[in-house]
């Protein structure tokens, strides 16, 4: 799983119908040193994040369309939780 | 998933028989400030998306979940059309 931040939402009307009723979120990883990683992604969110929210993001499938509750969604990322905070115990 | 671009769509003829009947297009992926974000790539897709359309698309085996229960041989394919997306970071 990744820690990411929740930094928008995308709408789309068009899409595959398993995704019906999910909320779609862009997230950006984070380092350990809350800098961003890498590009944003977009994940189904399972839990109500919301913009600014420090999350969890899981990065498969499986893990990933069960948030959805729907098996066989086309989906390969999902929030499923959000952060309350992050201890790193000694030196990075 | 990925935000992307579709920039452009493949013609093949001679193919794994499942993947037949699929379109296939090219997606450049793009950050959420609209700008390019590594090569474009081949993407299935399942929604209807055309030339200019700025998608979402997944990777991995999930990209052939739309076409169950044939077994498209696919790494990446576009689940969804974007209308519209908002971002604060």
């Amino acid at each position: 799983m990744q820690i990411a931040r929740v930094i928008g939402n995308v709408v789309s009307t068009q899409k595959h119908r398993k995704f019906e009723g999910a909320k779609l979120m862009l997230v950006q990883p984070l380092n350990a040193d809350d800098t961003p990683r890498g590009n944003a992604l977009l994940a189904v969110d399972g839990v109500g994040a919301g913009i600014h929210e420090k999350v969890l993001v899981v990065l498969e499938g499986r893990a990933a369309a069960e948030t959805v509750g729907r098996k066989g969604t086309p989906v390969d990322a999902a929030i499923v939780g959000i952060i309350d905070h992050v201890d790193i115990h000694g030196h990075l | 998933m990925n935000l992307a671009r579709v920039i452009g769509d493949v013609v093949v003829t001679r193919k794994d028989e499942n993947l037949h009947g699929l379109t296939l297009l090219i997606v450049q992926p793009l950050t959420p400030e609209r700008e390019p974000y590594g090569k474009p790539l081949v993407a299935v897709d399942s929604v209807g998306a055309g030339v200019g359309e700025e998608v979402f698309f997944v990777r991995g085996k999930e990209a052939s979940f739309p076409f169950h229960p044939v077994e498209a041989p696919v790494d990446a394919g576009i689940v969804g059309i974007v209308d519209e997306w908002y971002v604060e970071r």
